[in-house]
């Protein structure tokens, strides 16, 4: 069995967008400890000023995502022994994002993203309608299930490498969400889906790197998503169904 | 130095795929430029190819073949991965890839030796 060393050498990002530096803190070692328990020792007792993000530590809201030593990860369910290489953590903001401070990211234009992907219900019924049963057995809806417990943690956002050569890419999550929608048999905004994830800086942008898909918390598979968007776009304009 | 997100094999897949189709754009130029010469200039055509016969130029068409051959299992790899209703990394399809470029160069190496 491994000997849990007595303190963890941790880097701590500190800064804002216009720039930073690491500070080194020693965080008691616990036999189970997660990267978040660390940064939240650091702040409640070494600097209360250090700012992070955090709501449910249980891996369901999807805030306290953070690059720990070069790879993006929820900190909250990541074992200090997963991501710690010999004593050393170093923990940053996420990528692709800009810094609010230190560890905290301003994730508008990641949420923007979603909107502009048509990541959003298209009502295709009334109130007054009755509700339409769609069975497990429905494949639109089994693809639809595929991406659904997406939580918005940006952790496929900061993995990509094609987010970071065009700030302009819509990004797994979004994309990924887009194509949830588009698979929803409920929703009538098919067309519109297609038509905002075709531009340059939709699906196409894509050259399946595998980042998103690797290092999704969830298991998800944006890569996938981004896959069947290009199968679906290009299908659509065979049709003549987008441009 | 490759930052530590980038460690995994469809990054390197993606990687080798970008950097042979770079070297091969590099090569086509010449390759037809050498061609050219059967028109223009056939004695310099076959100086060049007598010197292409020494074992070094040898060693350096396998890197070309392997370049070439990767570079299409590459992007076979990519037409299947998006265009078939597949999901996941499929990681033994980059491997593949690979696998398939050394053998077809290997093969050439040993024919032309």
């Amino acid at each position: 069995m491994r000997s849990v060393p007595k303190h963890l050498e941790v880097s701590i990002w500190r800064g804002d967008s216009a720039g930073g530096y690491f500070e080194d803190f020693q965080v008691p070692a616990q036999k189970n400890q997660t990267i978040l328990d660390v940064v939240s020792w650091i702040q409640q007792n070494e600097d209360a000023t250090l700012s992070y993000r955090y709501a449910c530590r249980v891996g369901m809201c999807g805030s306290c995502a953070m690059m720990v030593n070069g790879v993006p990860r929820w900190t909250c369910r990541t074992h200090v022994n997963k991501a710690m290489k010999g004593n050393r953590l170093e923990v940053a903001p996420l990528r692709n994002m800009p810094v609010i401070k230190d560890l905290a990211t301003d994730m508008d234009v990641f949420f923007d993203k979603w909107v502009k992907a048509e990541g959003v219900h298209h009502p295709s019924k009334t109130r007054e309608d009755v509700i339409e049963p769609i069975t497990g057995d429905n494949i639109e809806r089994a693809k639809a299930n595929a991406g659904i417990e997406c939580i918005n943690c940006a952790v496929c956002y900061a993995a990509c490498d094609t987010v970071r050569g065009n700030p302009n890419y819509l990004g797994p999550a979004a994309l990924q969400r887009a194509w949830t929608v588009y698979n929803d048999v409920k929703d009538a905004g098919k067309r519109a889906v297609l038509a905002a994830v075709s531009g340059r800086d939709g699906c196409h942008n894509c050259h399946t790197q595998g980042s998103c898909t690797l290092y999704c918390p969830n298991d998800l598979d944006p890569m996938g998503a981004i896959a069947g968007l290009k199968r679906a776009t290009i299908a659509a304009a065979f049709k003549k169904e987008v441009g | 130095m490759i930052q530590p997100h980038r460690k995994h094999p469809l990054w390197f897949a993606h990687i080798l795929h970008r950097l042979s189709g770079l070297a091969l754009a590099l090569f086509v130029p010449v390759h037809f430029f050498v061609l050219s010469k059967a028109v223009t200039n056939p004695a310099a055509l076959d100086g060049f190819l007598h010197w292409a016969e020494s074992p070094l130029v040898k060693l350096a068409e396998f890197g070309l073949v392997f370049l070439l051959a990767v570079h299409i299992f590459g992007g076979l790899r990519l037409l299947a991965l998006e265009f078939l209703p597949w999901s996941g990394p499929r990681k033994t399809l980059a491997a593949g890839a690979v696998a398939a470029g050394f053998l077809i160069s290997v093969t050439f190496l040993l024919r032309a030796i």
